[in-house]
Formats: structure tokens, sequence, C-alpha cells
């Protein structure tokens, strides 16, 4: 292999690096800091605190009910998630006549854009002209302002999340079904046993290590996605369909508390790592066989 | 035990995959314990012939019958029969104990016939210790041991098995050939068994239905196949060395004397060990030079070519002392000739 001269190989190594140090480890290190550190302002400079805003942290009301929010949606999308794409899956994957326009049209919300998927669903949503209230007219049912009212909101952008996230998982669901060998069915089949004990007894173990990965995937998306939030919501109404990344981005960018901003995203950093240790410690047991 | 066998009567079974006929009318009758081998190249049909007899496909028609009743319409379930795959088909995820005792928890039997029949099967195949490990613990042979025992514990009368041996390595597959071989004599059970080791066939079976392209090429007990070779695809699928295939004019046409046929329309086959090696002119006339010896222990195989018009093999006892470029004169007995017509390979048989 020809050696690059040195210039360049510097050249090579350093743009990447001042990149990564710039926009990943500075913001990184910088937001650490910043926690211990109060707001400043023009007529009260900023100054070290120690841990007040850890202290403000946990009296925040707010945050308590943005965290049970966070927490019910990943309880309640992942399983519905995985469970819906297992189910398309195993359709798509059996030997049905149009198949393809079936695959295409269950993984088409995941390429779409997450604001777009949001704006379609604003219209579904949208009280008396939209899709979903029409259809309860239509049945003589009162129309229900889905985004509008505390008690709907966070179930209405779940809805939108699982419709959105199920399609990539399926994907995962349909590789692993195809490299079940049909052998065990078959031998599964000759012992007595029903396409329901199949798939139970047989298919859903051996897909226990993508569940495993589709887990992981949808745990970190359900706190990294908020643009639906952004779009549909923005958080309302009460903070009732707000979750923790929407409220650090409210705090930081909507009352420009940097400080308390930091604080929050150190939090979640911290949430995140100690969830993904917890998820790899149970689940990584007894999940491969080969 | 009290499984003993069944026997099983297939007739004019076909199958086609869409256009393509992979079975063509095949028909085969055997009794209760009878262990039948379906032997041939890949691609021959064996296999699909054993899933339709197992019922995992449908046929496109013929019939099966188990015991007199015809089972062709029933689902695999309700074949009573067992089936071990050639990649043991174990459950990855459950271990030694749970394998085996799946069909009997699907169909819930009683846990202490259960216990007993675990028990029984274990000691076996010799799988006491391994109850508790995973498929991905054990050997290869090990593996099939599972295998067996898991189709051996239901007590089923009747067993098939998807050339069951071909992932192992030469050693152990001699070992478990002779196994399956004695738990089919000791259980009476009836055994179905597909493979494409000719060998395999010919030390394990009391029948052997020898397939080609989706036909029945021969079918018979090993010795019928060796012995009287029906046609020349049989002639060169059975024997190491198969039968030597030669024109038939460069023999004595005196030899061919008590066939009424034109000696053009004929091959002559000749089984290795049939031949005679002499130093001086024999009757036979048949005269070549060795071309090439390979020593294989309890004989030496030699390739003789003849006048440049045929190269047959034949065999000599022990290490031999003939070497590459030998002028030697060939021997037979005419009572050992095989005589096949050239058009489609079957065999002309003597006049009386």
């Amino acid at each position: 292999m020809k050696r690059l001269n040195f210039p360049l190989s510097v050249i090579l190594l350093v743009v990447p690096c001042a990149v990564l140090a710039a926009f990943t480890h500075y913001p990184a290190v910088k937001s650490l800091i910043n926690s211990f550190w109060s707001m400043g302002t023009r007529r009260r400079p900023s100054q070290f605190i120690g841990l007040e805003n850890y202290q403000t942290l946990l009296a925040d009301g707010t945050l308590h009910q943005i965290i049970w929010n966070s927490t019910l949606y990943a309880i309640v999308t992942i399983p519905a998630a995985i469970a819906l794409s297992i189910g398309m899956a195993l359709l798509v994957n059996a030997k049905l006549p149009g198949t393809a326009l079936m695959r295409l049209s269950f993984f088409l919300p995941t390429m779409m854009p997450m604001i777009a998927v949001a704006n379609i669903w604003l219209f579904f949503y949208a009280p008396g002209i939209g899709l979903i209230s029409q259809i309860f007219v239509l049945f003589g049912l009162q129309p229900i302002n889905f985004l509008g009212s505390a008690s709907t909101s966070l179930w209405s952008m779940m809805a939108v999340a699982v419709w959105k996230e199920a399609g990539l998982f399926m994907i995962f669901y349909l590789a692993a079904l195809q490299a079940v060998p049909p052998n065990l069915k078959e031998a599964a089949r000759i012992e007595g046993a029903g396409p329901i004990r199949i798939f139970f007894d047989i298919v859903l173990p051996l897909l226990k290590p993508t569940t495993v990965f589709v887990a992981v995937n949808a745990l970190i998306n359900s706190f990294r996605l908020i643009d639906h939030v952004i779009v549909m919501t923005k958080g309302g109404p009460n903070n009732s369909s707000a979750l923790l990344l929407y409220y650090i981005f409210e705090v930081t960018f909507g009352y420009r508390d940097s400080a308390y901003g930091s604080t929050l995203t150190v939090f979640m950093v911290l949430l995140l790592g100690l969830m993904a240790l917890i998820q790899f410690k149970i689940l990584d047991r007894k999940t491969h066989y080969q | 035990m009290a499984s003993a066998g069944v026997n099983i009567r297939v007739s004019n079974l076909q199958k086609s995959w869409g256009d393509l006929k992979v079975l063509d009318n095949i028909s085969f009758d055997v009794a209760a314990g009878t262990f039948l081998t379906l032997l041939g190249p890949s691609g021959c049909g064996k296999s699909t012939a054993l899933r339709l007899i197992a019922g995992l496909d449908e046929v496109s028609s013929g019939t099966i019958s188990i015991e007199g009743q015809d089972v062709t319409g029933l689902a695999a379930a309700q074949r009573n029969i067992g089936m071990v795959f050639q990649n043991y088909a174990l459950f990855p995820h459950m271990n030694v104990r749970k394998n085996i005792l799946y069909g009997m928890r699907i169909r819930r039997a009683p846990i202490d016939t259960q216990n007993r029949n675990l028990a029984r099967v274990t000691e076996l195949m010799g799988l006491d210790m391994l109850l508790e490990r995973y498929p991905a613990q054990l050997s290869g042979g090990q593996q099939q041991r599972v295998a067996l025992a898991r189709v051996l514990v239901a007590e089923r009368p009747l067993v098939l098995m998807d050339e069951p041996l071909s992932n192992l390595d030469a050693k152990l597959r001699v070992e478990i050939r002779s196994e399956i071989r004695a738990l089919n004599k000791s259980l009476g059970i009836t055994v179905i068994y597909v493979t494409h080791d000719q060998s395999e066939a010919l030390s394990m079976s009391d029948k052997v239905l020898l397939m080609k392209d989706g036909k029945t090429s021969q079918f018979g007990t090993p010795v019928d196949l060796y012995k009287n070779p029906q046609n020349t695809f049989a002639a060169g699928f059975i024997g190491t060395p198969p039968v030597n295939l030669i024109p038939a004019h460069i023999l004595d046409p005196q030899v061919l004397g008590s066939y009424s046929c034109n000696i053009a329309d004929i091959q002559v086959g000749i089984r290795p060990e049939d031949f005679s090696l002499s130093e001086s002119a024999t009757k036979s006339g048949l005269r070549g030079t060795v071309v090439g010896t390979e020593y294989e222990g309890v004989q030496t195989l030699l390739t003789i070519d003849i006048a440049g018009q045929a190269k047959v093999i034949t065999s000599t006892v022990g290490a031999g002392n003939i070497v590459v470029g030998t002028e030697v004169f060939l021997d037979f007995d005419p009572a050992t000739l095989h005589v096949f017509a050239k058009k489609d390979g079957e065999k002309i048989h003597r006049n009386p």
C-alpha cells in the first residue's frame, strides 16, 4: 500500500477529530460542567452552585409528570410495536398473493420522515373534519378531540409512534423468520403440533435474539424521537404529552435555561445508560443458542 | 418393547411441482419390520418420496397405505410415524430432555408414561448424562442419538430417516449405522431410510429401492441389486468400483453364444472381482495393459486398457506386484456376465 505523505495524513486525521470533538465531546463535557453552574444573565454572571440544579430537578413537579409520560410511552409503545411487527412479519412471510405490495405498504411509514408522518396524523386526529372524527360521526359517536385533551393526547401520540416504528421492526423479524430452519417446524408438525403451538414453542423462542435487538432499539427511539411531539401537540395540553427529550428542548431553547437543560441532559444520559445496562444483562442471558 | 412394525404399501406415487414431474409411478410393498432404503443420486426424488410418506407434502396422485389403511389424505401427525432429519432438527432452545419429550407433552401423555419411556430410550441411546444439555453443547454423534431417541420415545411403528448419517464423520457413520440396524431388528419397527450412499444401503437394508430421475430403477434385496443389476444404471451405481461396462465386440463372440441378439446392440457388464488375471492367453481373449494401480490395503485396483477399445477396473488381493505397463490377460466365467441393451440400458436375459 502506498504511504500517504505526512501533511496530508495529518489533515485527514485532524479534521474528523476536530469535528468529533467540537460537536460530540465538547458539548457533552460542557453539559456536565454547566449542570454545576447557575444560569448566567447580563446582570448576574454564571457562578458555581454545586448540586443546586440537581436539587431543583428532584423537586420539579413537571419533570415527575414527564418521567411518568415517558415511562408510559415506552411501556406501551415497545411491546405494541413488537407484537404488531411480529404479526406483520408472519403475514408477509406467509405465501399469500400480493406479498410484495403488503411488505411495501407495511414498510412505507418507516421510510417517511417523522415530521411527515406527524402531519398526516394531524389530519386524522383533527376534531370535526379529521378522518377519525368522521368515522365516529358515521357510527353516531361523539367525536373526540384526540390531541386537545389531556386524557387522550399521549395515547394518540403513541399510536403514531407504533404505526411508524413497526414497519422497521417487521423487516428484522421477517429476516429472522426466514432463518428458522423449516425442518424444525416439520419435526414439530409430525409430533402433532398445530400452527399456533409451532409458533409459540418453536418460532417465537428462536426470534428471541431479534426481540432483544428490537427492544433495545425501540427503547432508544422512545427517548430519541420527539419530532411528532413538536409537530402535533408541543407537549400539551398541560404537559400531558411531553416526553423527556422534548422537555429538555423546551427548557433549554424555550425558557433559555441552559443550566437546568444541561442538568436534565445529564440525568437522561444516566437514565439511558442504566437502562441499556439492565436490558443487556437480563435479556442477553440465554438468547443465543448456536 | 410394545412397538412392533407396520407394513406399508405405496402405489403409483406421483409428485409434480408445476410442470416438473419429480416422482413418477413409484410403487412398493414391504412387510412389517422391514428396513427399506430409498437409494439414488441427488435429485432422484428419494427425499420427496419420503416427505410424501411422512405427510409433509401432498401427493399429486397415488396412494400410501399403512397396515391396509389409506393414509394418503391424513395429516402428518395422524400417521403415527417418526422422522429423523438430515440436520437432526433438534430444537435449539430446549435441552435434551425437553427435545425428547416434546411430542409426548404435546399429546398430553401421562407423566409416568413419559418418565418411563424417557428412561428407556436414554438408556438405549446412552444419553443418561446429557439430559440437561442443549443441542449446541453436544457433538454431532450425540445430536444424532438425541434425534433417534426423540423418534423412539413415542414407540412409533414406522420411522422415516432422511440421510441421517451424512453429517457425521466416517468412523461414527459406520458405528451409528449398525446401531440403527440393531434398533430396527430388536424393536421390530419398520424403517424407511433415504441415502445416496450405496454401501450404506447394501449394509443396512432388507430391501432397496434404487431410484433414478423420479422413477424406480430396481427394487429388491441388496444381494439382488448387487448380483443381478436390471439395467446399466443399477450396474453403475452399486458396488465400489462399479460394474465395468464394455462394448460387446471386443469379447470372443462365443462367450455371448447364449444370448440371441445383435452384438452391435449390446454392452456387457463384468464386476471387477469377476475378472481373473492370467499370464498366458485365455479363452475370453481379453488382453490389455495395466495403466493405473490403486492400493487399498485389502486389495489393489488395476485399471487395464484393452487395446484402446475399453478401460476396465479389476482387483488383486493385497499389494500385488503388478506395475504400470505390464501386459495381462483377463479371464472370466461367462456366467458372471451381465448383458444390457445399448438402446435403453435394460438387462437382456440369457436364452433358456
